[in-house]
C-alpha cells in the first residue's frame, strides 16, 4: 500500500520532520532517519543541499552550506539512501529541494533513482505548477512518486481547489507569509482565520502546517487545524552543537510528542 | 517606434527560446502573477505614459545626448559614439528603470519598495524614486559590495534608503538578490520588489527591458540626425543581468544588420577560475526563478563569480541575452579586470570621460570590434565611475 495514504489513514497528529542531507556529518543522513523515527516521527522529509535556497531562512540555508561542503550532492545521497528502507521500512519518506540540481542530475534519472531507494514523493518549491503538469507529472507519475504542493495565506480558492485535485500526498500548508524558520503573519488571529478558511474548504487530502512550528505546544497547536505539522529549522538548531546528532535528534522528537 | 518583434517579445510564460519563465516558489507566486497580469495594461494607460515621459525629461535628464567620440575614433579607426547614460540622474542607465517601476508599484497599491544592489547603482537609483515618492525603501546589498562601493551606500543612506547586508555566499550581487527574494516572500501584499536588470522571474526581463528600450529608441533618432542613417553597425554594452544592454539592442533587435555586442566580465580571464563570463562558463539552469545560463558546479550548485566590477559580479545573465546568443544574434566578448581599468584610463584622457567600471568593459572592447573607417559604433555609456574611485585609487598604478 502507498505508505503515505497508510501514514495518514492509521495516525493522527502526524509529526514531518525535516532535515539536510549530509548535515551535521555527510554521514548521518540515514542514522538520523532511523532516529527521528525510532522516536515517533511519522514522516521524514530529507532536505537536498542547493547553494541558493530562496524559501529558506538561515537555519537551513546554514545547513545547506556545511552538508554542500561535507561533499554532500546527488549521486553521494543516492548511495547512501540505498539504506533507506533497511533502516526505516515503513515511514514515507520525501525529498526536498529545488529544481536546479534536479535538473542537472536528469530529471528522469532523480525519478527513476529516488523510486529505486524507497523515496514516496517530492517537494520541489520553485517548480511551477504549469511546468509541473506539462512536463513533470508524467514522469513523477511513472515512477509512482507523489508531488507535494504549497499553499499560502495568499493562494486563491480556485488554485487551492486545483492543487488539491493534483495532490496525492497531502497539501502542505505554509504557516504564514516568511521562509522556513519564521514566518509573519501579523497575529494569531489572522493566522487561525487562515487555518480556519483552509478546513472549511473540506479538501479531498490531508493538511500539514509547516514553517516556524519548532516546539510542543506550536505542534499541539498546528494539529488542532490540520492532520499534523512539519518541524525543520528547530530540529536543524537543535543538532547544530551535538555531539551525537542522532540521540539529539530522538530527544528533540520526543520532546514533541512525548510516547 | 518599431513594431514588436519575436526577438523583443516573450511567450505568454515567459520564455525566450528555451530561456525565461517563471521558476517561483508558491510564497511568491500571487506577488508575480499580480505583476504579470497587470503590467502591460498599466503601462499602456497614457497618464502612466505621460508620467513617465515627465519624469524622464524633467527628472532623468532624458533624451541623454549621443556624443562623438573623435579621439577614439582616429585611434580605432572607425566612427564612435556614446550613448550618454552616465549623464542620467544619480549616474547611470539604472534610473530608466526605476522610474518606472515607481509608477508602476504606485498604481498597484504598494507601499513598500525592496531592492537589491550590485555595484549601488541600481539601490541608489532605486533610494532616489522612493524618496521622490515618499516610500520607505529597503535595498539588499552584499557585505562585499557594501564595503567596495562605499559612496553610493552613503548616497542610499542620505536618500533615506535602509541599507541590509547580504552576508551569505559570496556576499556579492547574486547573494543580495537571494535575500531580496526572502524579503518579499515575507512581505507579499504591500511591498514591490524593484530588480535592478533583465532578470527573475517574468514578467521581470520583460519589463526591465521595455523600461530600458528608451535608450535604443532614442539612439535611432539621434543616429539619423548625426550620420543620416537610424541603424549603427555596431551596438556595444557591457552585461552584468544584461539591462543597458537589453535598452541598448532592443529596437535594433529586428535589425540583422546591426551587430550587437555584449561584454562580459572576464575577471582574472575565462578560464582562471575568478571569473564572471557566464556566455562561456554558463549551462543553462535556473537561478532567481529564471532558467537562463548560470555558472554552476557537475551538481547544479551555483558557482561564485568573480569581477573586479561589483556590476558585473553575477553568475547568471538575463534569458533574453541567452537566447540571443544562442540564435547568434548577439556576440559575447569577455574583458579582463585589467583591461577593463586600462580602458577607464583611456576613455578618462582621451575624451575627458571617467567611465564606470562596468562600462569599461565595453570600451574594452573597441580594440576587438573589426570596425572599418566607415563603420559606426555605438557605445553604450552606462554609468560615471565616481563611485568606483576606491577601486580606481588602489589602481592608480594601471591607470596613471
Ligand atoms: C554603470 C553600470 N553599468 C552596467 C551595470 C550592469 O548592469 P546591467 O547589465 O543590468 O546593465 C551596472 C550595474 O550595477 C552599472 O552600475
Amino acid at each position: 500500500m502507498d505508505r503515505i495514504k497508510h501514514a495518514f489513514a492509521s495516525k493522527t497528529n502526524l509529526l514531518n520532520t525535516y532535515f539536510t542531507a549530509g548535515y551535521p556529518s555527510l554521514h548521518d543522513t540515514i542514522p538520523l532517519a532511523k532516529a527521528l523515527v525510532d522516536a515517533g516521527a511519522d514522516i521524514l522529509e530529507i532536505g537536498m543541499p542547493f547553494s541558493d535556497p530562496l524559501a529558506d531562512g538561515p537555519v537551513i540555508q546554514g545547513s545547506s552550506s556545511v552538508a554542500l561542503a561535507n561533499g554532500m550532492n546527488l549521486p553521494v545521497l543516492f548511495e547512501q539512501l540505498k539504506g533507506l528502507r533497511a533502516a526505516v521500512p515503513e515511514t514515507p519518506v520525501l525529498l526536498m529541494g529545488y529544481l536546479n540540481p534536479v535538473m542537472q542530475f536528469g530529471v528522469e534519472e532523480f525519478c527513476r533513482q529516488a523510486a529505486e531507494v524507497g523515496v514516496d514523493g517530492l517537494i520541489l518549491p520553485d517548480l511551477p505548477l504549469a511546468e509541473y503538469e506539462e512536463f513533470y507529472q508524467e514522469t513523477f507519475k511513472k515512477y509512482g512518486l507523489k508531488a507535494v504542493f504549497l499553499i499560502t495565506p495568499q493562494t486563491s480558492e480556485e488554485r487551492i481547489r486545483h492543487l488539491d485535485r493534483l495532490s496525492e500526498a497531502f497539501l502542505y500548508l505554509v504557516s504564514g507569509p516568511g521562509t522556513t524558520g519564521g514566518t509573519t503573519l501579523p497575529d494569531a488571529v489572522a493566522q487561525q482565520q487562515y487555518f480556519e478558511r483552509i478546513a472549511a474548504l473540506k479538501l479531498r487530502n490531508p493538511r500539514l502546517i509547516g514553517f516556524g512550528i519548532g516546539d510542543k505546544a506550536g505542534f499541539e497547536r498546528a494539529c488542532e487545524h490540520a492532520e499534523g505539522a512539519i518541524i525543520g529549522s528547530a530540529l536543524i538548531r537543535a543538532l547544530e552543537d551535538a555531539t551525537d546528532a542522532p540521540a539529539e535528534a530522538a530527544r528533540f522528537v520526543r520532546g514533541i510528542k512525548p510516547a | 517606434m518599431t513594431a514588436t518583434t519575436s526577438y523583443q517579445q516573450p511567450t505568454e510564460r515567459g520564455y525566450y527560446g528555451q530561456f525565461g519563465g517563471a521558476f517561483v516558489p508558491e510564497m511568491l507566486y500571487p506577488n508575480v502573477e499580480e505583476l504579470r497580469t497587470q503590467y502591460l495594461d498599466i503601462m499602456a494607460e497614457p497618464e502612466f505614459q505621460a508620467e513617465l515621459k515627465q519624469l524622464l525629461r524633467d527628472y532623468v535628464g532624458r533624451p541623454t545626448p549621443l556624443f562623438e567620440a573623435k579621439r577614439l575614433s582616429e585611434k580605432y579607426g572607425t566612427r564612435i559614439f556614446f550613448k550618454r547614460e552616465d549623464l542620467c540622474h544619480t549616474g547611470a542607465h539604472k534610473i530608466n528603470n526605476t522610474v518606472g517601476q515607481i509608477l508602476l508599484a504606485k498604481r498597484l497599491g504598494k507601499t513598500r519598495i525592496i531592492a537589491e544592489t550590485g555595484a549601488g547603482q541600481h539601490g541608489v537609483a532605486t533610494a532616489t524614486v522612493c524618496a521622490l515618492m515618499g516610500l520607505p525603501c529597503v535595498v539588499y546589498m552584499g557585505a562585499v559590495d557594501i564595503e567596495r562601493q562605499a559612496p553610493n551606500v552613503a548616497r542610499m543612506r542620505l536618500l533615506g534608503a535602509e541599507v541590509r547586508r547580504a552576508e551569505s555566499g559570496s556576499q556579492t550581487l547574486k547573494d543580495a538578490t537571494n535575500e531580496a527574494i526572502r524579503d518579499w516572500i515575507a512581505n507579499p501584499v504591500d511591498t514591490h520588489y524593484i530588480i535592478g536588470s533583465v532578470v527573475g522571474p517574468h514578467p521581470y526581463p520583460d519589463l526591465v527591458a521595455r523600461l530600458q528600450a528608451i535608450i535604443s529608441e532614442e539612439m535611432r533618432a539621434q543616429l539619423l540626425e548625426k550620420t543620416g542613417t537610424e541603424l549603427p553597425d555596431f551596438v556595444v554594452a557591457c552585461v552584468g543581468g544584461g539591462s543597458n544592454a537589453a535598452g541598448a539592442f532592443y529596437h535594433f533587435l529586428d535589425e540583422p544588420s546591426v551587430r550587437l555586442i555584449a561584454v562580459e566580465a572576464a575577471g582574472h580571464g575565462i578560464h582562471s577560475g575568478h571569473s564572471a563570463a557566464t556566455s562561456v562558463l554558463g549551462t543553462p539552469g535556473i537561478i532567481h526563478g529564471s532558467k537562463t545560463l548560470l555558472m554552476q558546479d557537475e551538481h547544479g550548485q551555483i558557482t561564485e563569480p568573480y569581477s573586479l566590477s561589483a556590476g558585473l559580479d553575477y553568475p547568471g545573465i538575463g534569458p533574453l541575452h541567452a537566447h540571443l546568443g544562442e540564435v547568434g544574434r548577439s556576440e559575447f566578448i569577455a574583458i579582463t579586470d585589467d583591461d577593463a581599468l586600462a580602458a577607464v584610463a583611456e576613455c578618462s584622457r582621451m575624451e575627458g570621460i571617467i567611465p564606470a567600471l562596468e562600462t569599461a568593459h565595453a570600451l574594452a572592447a573597441l580594440g576587438q570590434l573589426g570596425a572599418g573607417p566607415d563603420d559606426v559604433v555605438v557605445v553604450n555609456l552606462s554609468g560615471r565611475g565616481d563611485k568606483d574611485l576606491e577601486t580606481y585609487l588602489k589602481n592608480m598604478d594601471k591607470l596613471v
